[in-house]
């Protein structure tokens, strides 16, 4: 039987959070053609912030452009408003940034391992991996006021100070990860389970990775050393001068599969540990703000020319917000923001291709794109024009048979 | 490895905050008088972190209708209206128009932020701790302060 079928998957689909289409051309089980279509959604976030908002509304704007980052999209903006301002940030400003993006880190890629577990039928592990997380959203919920949007960012500075009682708190919760990382990497990295549904599923070699423009942990995982931390420090990372981390750091040798992904974002973890760690540590007194008086700062904005560009290495990669100001005009004249999730999608085709069905939403989710929306799957039967639609469950249902087979025949 | 994790997570109790009831109620206004009556026990929820960022409360009378809040808003949740009180207290014709400014707010469309909070400068307005906002009504009277 030499007949080869295409399913479509999304626009609002499957392991994935934004909506996108995923055409695959399976043959059996195995997908032999990928094509990916983006830009199904446009929430006219950027029209907002150069036609209705001022400066200081499109801090919150950008800050509900994802759910989950919702530090590295305000820090970013902010960072390219100061560079089209001139405005000078205070340097503990520049620390508690700092420490808000790694907390961010920690709890964004305990989330994304937590889902991994998930799409691949092990659900234990999912529950107890975000059980540890619930830590470090108490931690930011006691920090910033909320757990999710933390409305911490303010152009020249941050809103909050951290107390001598936050301090003691976040050293605390930091000694928890410590303890705990052990427990996560025996889990995660030594797990039979895990090892042989994720060792070499969804390779991306690092000329691909180079090619495509992958980005953040995607991009490490396939042994490219890059960074923005490093590359081009921004806050306070600087100061501690942050290391790219990729596999070969752990065992030696780079795969570019998802279990790469996973031991470069378990690693990052604990990296982001440290970092916090060392900040807490050598954090300078001072100012927080570098204007105080938020009408004189509002008045300074309005009177502003120029364009600036900002550069945060997000949970999930590089983000770059680019905002130009204009005098005399409150709103931007041009803002535009490439999220990490543009640049990961186009690696979705290698790392599928030649791969199984049931593995598609553990290589999906494996870029981290944020996930959900995993609803419907039409299969389009070309030459018997014969469409039937697999469901999310179904798909979660083979991935899950797929673990349990591999696990019969493995014992 | 993960077996033994298991094994001790089952005798651990868990970590939710079972928030009103043990078991969720099917009508919570009916469960709401149940507790008021004295018949059921409400669970307390989890106690809110400091400067936490719930409903507004908004001084009305310290107030001088600067409007800055109403700039500053990213979610256009505040309406700057004529003071009312002083409407009905100097009820001649043309008084509207002379009556001080104040300002409304949509809670339903709050965003909790609190920039407004940051911006007033006679710090007539702050955060409280009040967090049960759910309604069907999004104009709800209880949803727009200051209250009727």
């Amino acid at each position: 039987m030499n007949e080869s079928y295409t399913i479509p998957i999304g626009p609002l689909h499957p392991a994935i959070h934004e909506p996108i289409t995923l055409k695959l051309e399976v043959s059996g089980e195995r997908i032999v053609g990928v094509d990916v279509f983006c830009s199904q959604v446009h929430r006219g976030i950027e029209w907002i912030g150069m036609n209705r908002n001022n400066a200081i509304q499109s801090i919150y704007l950008a800050e509900r452009v994802c759910g989950i980052c919702n530090i590295c999209h305000p820090l970013c903006m902010v960072q390219a408003i100061e560079k089209a301002a001139e405005i000078e940030v205070p340097e503990r400003a520049e620390y508690i940034r700092t420490i808000m993006a790694e907390l961010e880190r920690i709890h964004s890629h305990l989330l994304w391992a937590g889902v991994a577990a998930h799409e691949i039928g092990f659900d234990t592990v999912f529950h107890y991996t975000w059980a540890l997380r619930e830590n470090v959203m108490d931690l930011i919920e006691y920090l910033t006021g909320n757990r999710v949007t933390k409305a911490i960012m303010m152009i020249g500075g941050v809103r909050r100070d951290i107390k001598e009682e936050g301090a003691k708190k976040i050293k605390e919760g930091m000694k928890f990860y410590l303890e705990n990382f052990k427990k996560i990497e025996e889990i995660y990295l030594h797990d039979p389970t895990i090892k042989m549904r994720t060792r070499d599923v969804g390779i991306l070699t690092k000329e691909d990775a180079l090619k495509l423009c992958a980005v953040g942990p995607t991009a490490r995982a396939s042994g490219v050393p890059k960074d923005v931390r490093q590359d081009f420090p921004y806050a306070a990372y600087g100061d501690y001068g942050v290391k790219a981390i990729t596999p070969d750091v752990y065992n030696g040798e780079v795969h570019g599969d998802v279990f790469d992904r996973i031991i470069v974002r378990l690693l990052e973890v604990k990296q982001s540990v440290d970092i916090i760690n060392w900040v807490l540590d050598n954090m300078p007194s001072g100012p927080l703000l570098a204007e105080k008086n938020l009408v004189k700062l509002k008045i300074r904005l309005k009177k502003a020319e120029g364009e600036g560009i900002g550069r945060v290495e997000a949970p999930r990669g590089e983000d770059i917000h680019y905002v130009r100001l204009k005098a005399g005009e409150e709103p931007f004249l041009s803002w535009k923001i490439r999220a990490p999730t543009y640049n990961n999608v186009l690696p979705w085709i290698p790392m599928l291709l030649g791969g199984q069905i049931a593995d598609v939403p553990i290589v999906a989710a494996s870029t981290d794109p944020c996930m959900s929306c995993l609803n419907r799957v039409t299969v389009v039967d070309t030459d018997k024009k014969k469409e039937f639609e697999i469901t999310k469950e179904y798909m979660h249902e083979l991935s899950v048979r797929k673990t349990r087979r591999l696990m019969r025949n493995g014992r | 490895m993960m077996m033994n994790e298991v094994w001790k997570l089952l005798f651990k109790k868990p970590k939710t905050n079972k928030f009103p009831a043990k078991y969720a109620p099917k009508n919570v206004h009916h469960f709401l008088r149940r507790v008021q009556s004295g018949k059921a026990k409400l669970v307390p929820p989890v106690p809110t972190p400091p400067d936490f960022r719930g409903k507004i409360k908004y001084d009305i009378d310290s107030c001088v209708g600067c409007g800055l809040c109403a700039q500053v808003c990213p979610s256009k949740a505040i309406e700057i209206v004529r003071d009312k009180k002083w409407i009905i207290m100097h009820c001649k014709e043309g008084a509207t128009l002379a009556a001080p400014l104040k300002i409304k707010i949509y809670v339903s469309r709050c965003v909790f932020c609190a920039q407004c909070v940051d911006i007033c400068p006679r710090k007539c307005l702050q955060m409280s701790d009040e967090f049960l906002l759910a309604n069907e009504n999004k104009l709800d009277k209880s949803l727009i302060v200051p209250g009727p």
